[in-house]
C-alpha cells in the first residue's frame, strides 16, 4: 500500500491520472455521453443542476453519476490514506460566488478546463481560444496571488461537516434511481423534479453504472495525485513546477489516441458536438472560468475532490457552480452550439469585475 | 544550532504555502526553515519545492494534525 501510496504523490501520479481521464472520457462519450463531454465537471454539474429543477432548459437536465463518483471516490482514497480532514473557515461565501461565476464563464464557453482539453483531443479547434482564455484568467489570478491574495485559514472541523457532501451524493445517486415526481402541473399530472432531459445533450448518458465506476475510478487516482488542470498552469507560471501539468499533457495525448482509435476525431471548428465558433466569447468565458478558479485554488474538478476529502469550503464553491448553473440558464447567459447567447458577454462582465474586487481586497496578514 | 525560522502556513490553500515557503527560502539563505501545513497536498508541494531548491526536508507528523517540515540547505 505504501508503495502504491508513493506512486502516486511522485511525478507519475498527475501523468497516470491524465492518460486515465484522456482513456476514460472517449469510452464514455462512445458508450453514450454527448460528443467531447466524456467527462464536463461544468456540463455535468449543470446537468445535475436542471434535474433538480434548478434550471428549465430541457434539453440539459440529467443526474450524471460521474460527479456522485468523483467525490465518492476522493472520499474513498482520502480514508484509505488517512487525508480525510474536515475543515471549513477560508470565505465559504467568497467562494459560493466564486464557483458561481466560474460556471457562468464556462458555460459561455461550453465546457470546463476538462472538457477544452478534451475538446482539443476530439478536433475541436473552438478549444483552442477558450484555452487561451483559461492560461489568460490563471495569469491574471496569479498576480493577485503575488500581490498577497488570500481568502484566509480553514479550521480544522467536526466530522459531520466533511460528511455533508459524500451523503449529499449519496442522496443524488438515490434520485437518480428513484427519479421522484414531487411536483404537480396546473393539470395535476406528476411533474419533476426530478427532470431527466428526452432530447439533447442531456439524453445523452452512459450507463449508470459504468459512468459511477468511471467516476470513482477518477476521484480515487484524483485524490491521490492532486489533479488539477488549473494548478497544473498555475504552478507552471508561478514556480516553474511542471509536476501537474504534465497531468494535462498526458490527458490530451491520451484523449486523441482514444478518440482517433474510437473513431471519435473530427478535426475543425464547424459543427463540432456540443460547442460554437465564436472565438472572442469562447475566449472571454473562460478568462472568467480561469480567474475563479485561480482564486478559489484549484480547477473545478479539484473543488469536486476536495469537497469529497472534507473540504467544506470547496463544497460550498461546488454548489455554488450548481446554483450558478442554474442562473447561467434562467438568466439566458449560458451559450448554445448557435453561439453566445444576448446576455453571456454581459454575464462574464459582471463575473469578471466581482474576481477583480475579490483578488484586489481579499488579504491575510502574512508574515513568514 | 539555531531555532529554524517558522512558516506557519496551516489552513492555507493552494499555491499559498508553496509561495510562503519560497519567501522564506529567498528572504534567509541558508537558514534552516520549519514550515507548518495542514494536508497531505500541502506537504507535497513545499517539499518538492524545497527539493528543487536544493533542500533536505524532514517530515514531521504534529500531534494536534497537520505537518512540520524542517527544510535544511
Amino acid at each position: 500500500m505504501s508503495r502504491l501510496c508513493r506512486l502516486f504523490i511522485s511525478r507519475w501520479g498527475p501523468i497516470i491520472t491524465g492518460v486515465v481521464v484522456g482513456i476514460l472520457a472517449p469510452v464514455l462519450a462512445k458508450l453514450g455521453n454527448p460528443g467531447n463531454m466524456g467527462i464536463c465537471v461544468a456540463c455535468f454539474t449543470r446537468d445535475i443542476a436542471g434535474a433538480l429543477g434548478l434550471h428549465r432548459a430541457a434539453v440539459v437536465q440529467y443526474i450524471r453519476p460521474e460527479i456522485i463518483g468523483f467525490v465518492l471516490g476522493a472520499l474513498i482514497a482520502a480514508l484509505i490514506f488517512r487525508e480525510f480532514r474536515p475543515r471549513t473557515g477560508s470565505a465559504p461565501l467568497v467562494r459560493f460566488f466564486l464557483g458561481m461565476f466560474s460556471i457562468i464563464g464556462a458555460l459561455v464557453f461550453l465546457g470546463c478546463p476538462w472538457r477544452a482539453y478534451l475538446r482539443l483531443a476530439g478536433g475541436d479547434w473552438n478549444a483552442i481560444p477558450g484555452i487561451l482564455g483559461l492560461v489568460g484568467g490563471i495569469v491574471i489570478g496569479v498576480l493577485f496571488l503575488k500581490m498577497g491574495y488570500s481568502l484566509g485559514r480553514t479550521r480544522p472541523a467536526p466530522a459531520a461537516v466533511g460528511w455533508i457532501m459524500p451523503v449529499l451524493m449519496i442522496g443524488l445517486l438515490a434520485l437518480l434511481l428513484a427519479a421522484p415526481l414531487f411536483g404537480r402541473s396546473a393539470e395535476g399530472e406528476p411533474v419533476g423534479p426530478i427532470f431527466f432531459s428526452a432530447s439533447g445533450p442531456g439524453s445523452q448518458a452512459a450507463p449508470i453504472a459504468i459512468a459511477l465506476a468511471a467516476g470513482l475510478l477518477i476521484g480515487f487516482l484524483a485524490q491521490r495525485s492532486r489533479f488539477c488542470t488549473v494548478g497544473a498552469v498555475r504552478d507552471l507560471i508561478l514556480t516553474r513546477d511542471p509536476h501537474l501539468f504534465n497531468g494535462i499533457v498526458a490527458l490530451v495525448i491520451a484523449g486523441f489516441l482514444t478518440s482517433l482509435a474510437l473513431g471519435l476525431f473530427q478535426p475543425g471548428f464547424e459543427g463540432q458536438p456540443v460547442a460554437h465558433t465564436n472565438a472572442l466569447w469562447n475566449f472571454g468565458g473562460m478568462v472568467l472560468a480561469g480567474l475563479a478558479f485561480t482564486l478559489a485554488g484549484g480547477c473545478p474538478g479539484r473543488q469536486v475532490f476536495m469537497s469529497g476529502e472534507g473540504d467544506a469550503d470547496a463544497g460550498v464553491f461546488v454548489l455554488g457552480m450548481l446554483v450558478g448553473a442554474g442562473v447561467a440558464h434562467t438568466f439566458n447567459l449560458a451559450s448554445s452550439p448557435a453561439g453566445p447567447s444576448l446576455y453571456g458577454p454581459a454575464g462574464v462582465l459582471v463575473g469578471l469585475i466581482f474576481c477583480v474586487l475579490v483578488g484586489l481586497t481579499m488579504r491575510e496578514p502574512v508574515g513568514a | 544550532m539555531n531555532e529554524p525560522i517558522l512558516v506557519d502556513a496551516s489552513g492555507l490553500s493552494c499555491p499559498q504555502p508553496v509561495l510562503l515557503t519560497r519567501q522564506a527560502l529567498r528572504a534567509h539563505p541558508g537558514d534552516a526553515i520549519a514550515v507548518l501545513v495542514d494536508t497531505g497536498t500541502s506537504r507535497d508541494n513545499v517539499t518538492r519545492l524545497a527539493e528543487r531548491e536544493g533542500c533536505q526536508v524532514e517530515v514531521q507528523e504534529r500531534a494536534e494534525g497537520g505537518y512540520r517540515l524542517v527544510l535544511t540547505r
